[in-house]
């Protein structure tokens, strides 16, 4: 058993398991499944700095959510230690692995490129922009399009929302210029 | 059964548009009563249990990638297509049928879920949509695989979660200047 879940999950499997907990938050208390609420809530329990928008009861609105995202964590350390894959590398495309080793990233095991996100990458200057700048344009483009990818690609798609799938186009248009514009440029 | 209809154009009027998602899918007659329920000890521990099983998917199937993330930005590879769509598709279905039904709270409240409001030309959301997509790329992780990444030993994005909340912070002091 233990074997057979610590192989890698095929997206068949993950997939329809994620979209259940949409509909698991809804009937369990009402709360709609979106994760990148928990950085305003963090924001508003430490430096709300008289900010409007930081001035409202994370504890009450936004603690089952900060739970989520502890449980998260914990997940994430079973997953990559209790139950990590016996095969440690990732079956990426023959494709991408091309494509990303002329642009130069040449260590494709775990689940970052160590190169440049690593403590020791950090201290480069493409380093720095993907950890540090992709940070901060995840936190701050979140806030800004109301949601990320599970508030608005997998939650308001759900509910077939419009302005979701303009933000979600709008995730796939930044990406696109990341990565066939920026990485190259800076890699 | 009461359903009720999200579209409802008294319920967009009611929302500001500059405000954050709101997180509680229920009248507002039942508001109060759903925040008291969902931070008894109790929904507290199974919010968290929902975190731990989402953040083991998110590893598991290898979402907190950043190669997979180029394989997906890439058109190389369906995987990723593949579990947000079908995510998305099962999603939907629940919903429908949450809808149709009339379908319950466990505690009995109905469930109505706040539609995401439009207003213009919908500026926040294909630009607020490009910043997000421009950080995802970059880092290779959303919110989400952030925090399972981080728990799962990758520390130095700490300083990605760090970076996020200064961006988080950032949306707050500019907002009021920013065109929605």
């Amino acid at each position: 058993m233990i074997e057979f879940i610590s192989q890698p999950w095929p997206w068949y499997v993950a997939g329809p398991l994620i979209g259940f907990i949409v509909p698991a938050l809804l009937i369990f208390g009402g709360k709609q499944f979106g994760l990148s609420s928990n950085l305003r809530h963090m924001c508003a329990a430490t430096i709300p700095a008289r900010l409007d928008f930081f001035r409202y009861d994370w504890r009450r609105t936004g603690l089952w959510n900060l739970m989520m995202l502890a449980g998260i964590m914990v997940g994430g350390f079973i997953g990559m230690n209790l139950l990590a894959s016996p095969d440690p590398d990732i079956h990426l495309s023959a494709k991408t692995v091309t494509a990303l080793g002329d642009i130069g990233v040449s260590d494709f095991s775990g689940f970052v490129p160590t190169e440049f996100v690593s403590w020791k990458g950090l201290a480069t200057l493409p380093g720095l922009i993907m950890v540090l700048g992709g940070g901060f344009f995840v936190g701050f483009g979140a806030r800004y399009a109301g949601g990320c990818t599970s508030g608005h690609a997998i939650s308001g798609l759900a509910n077939l929302q419009v302005p979701s799938l303009v933000a979600v186009l709008g995730f796939f248009v930044g990406g696109l210029f990341v990565t066939f514009v920026v990485l190259p440029f800076i890699l | 059964m009461q359903v009720i209809d999200s579209q409802e154009p008294e319920v967009l009027a009611e929302l500001d548009p500059l405000e954050c998602i709101d997180t509680e899918q229920v009248p507002e007659a039942y508001k109060e009563k759903a925040y008291d329920e969902a931070n008894a000890p109790g929904s507290l521990l199974v919010y968290g249990l929902f975190g731990v099983l989402f953040g083991l998917i998110l590893v598991k199937s290898e979402v907190v990638s950043w190669f997979r993330i180029q394989e997906m930005f890439r058109f190389h590879s369906f995987h990723l297509h593949g579990v947000i769509g079908s995510a998305g598709v099962v999603a939907a279905t629940s919903v429908a049928l949450i809808k149709k039904l009339g379908i319950k709270t466990i505690h009995g409240e109905p469930i109505q879920i706040a539609p995401k409001v439009w207003t213009g030309i919908g500026t926040r959301y294909w630009l607020g949509g490009i910043f997000f997509g421009i950080g995802w790329a970059l880092v290779g992780a959303c919110p989400g695989p952030l925090f399972a990444l981080v728990g799962g030993g990758v520390s130095v994005l700490i300083v990605a979660i760090a970076g996020a909340l200064a961006g988080t912070w950032t949306y707050a002091f500019f907002r009021h200047r920013l065109p929605h």
